[in-house]
């Protein structure tokens, strides 16, 4: 797990992930895209308060362990000033087979983006703004739900 | 007794600071500590629903009761990931 202003290495994330065991790696690599609600994206900033944004990721990899025993889950974040198509996540789920790398790896996105003390700071033409999503309470076991069903959609 | 209070994103740029120390009533709760930091500074108190709060680097409820020494930090709601604002 790590929370970093260095630009993110989705090949290594993927490669401290797999284990000789595995037969799959699922890895997901969220970038900066250059539109948001109808405004031109300049860059993103993010903040993260780590200490804290790292026990949120090792708990998620305990839920996803506990609904798929077999996955191992590594989550890079980015902070800082990241560029349009750069990354600002990298989650990789390896496992013996496929069906549990896919789902444990939307798993740790949805969970990452109710619980992980990260905040999105939005530079467009024209402005900026904080991106306020969720209430971040870890304990919700409603919104723990949700991201398990869209999981397993 | 004397806290260290935390402040990010939004709500660090409202209070003007990422890290404030604030003596509190014994007995206080992380809820009273922010009601005070709102009083303090009135534009955090259209957050007072929607925070979070870690004590000591670990998730807490705002009713719980803070202690001498206490780490505080207030999360205004969280955007990690990627792509949309969640709804949950």
């Amino acid at each position: 797990m790590d929370i970093t202003a260095a630009p993110l290495d989705a090949a290594a994330v993927t490669a401290a992930a797999a284990r000789t065991s595995d037969g799959a790696v699922a890895t997901f690599v969220g970038i900066v895209r250059s539109e948001n609600a109808g405004r031109q994206v300049l860059w993103l900033d993010y903040e993260a308060y780590a200490p804290l944004a790292l026990k949120a990721f090792e708990g998620i990899a305990r839920e996803a362990a506990s609904h798929w025993p077999d996955v191992r889950l590594v989550i890079h974040h980015r902070t800082g000033r990241v560029e349009i198509g750069e990354a600002s996540v990298v989650i990789a789920a390896a496992s013996p087979h496929r069906a549990g790398a896919f789902a444990a790896c939307r798993y740790a996105i949805e969970r990452i983006k109710q619980i992980a003390p990260i905040w999105k700071h939005e530079h467009f033409a024209g402005g900026d703004v904080w991106i306020e999503g969720a209430t971040a309470d870890a304990a919700d076991e409603a919104a723990r739900a949700a991201a398990l069903e869209r999981a397993c959609a | 007794m004397r806290v260290t209070i935390r402040l990010f994103a939004r709500l660090r740029e409202l209070a003007g600071a990422s890290e404030l120390d604030r003596i509190v009533p014994d007995g206080s709760t992380a809820l009273d500590v922010w009601n005070g930091l709102a009083e303090e500074f009135p534009a955090l108190a259209a957050y007072t629903k929607a925070i979070s709060v870690a004590v000591n680097e670990d998730y807490a409820r705002l009713t719980v009761g803070v202690r001498d020494g206490d780490d505080i930090a207030f999360l205004p709601p969280v955007s990690g990931g990627s792509g949309e604002r969640v709804s949950v």
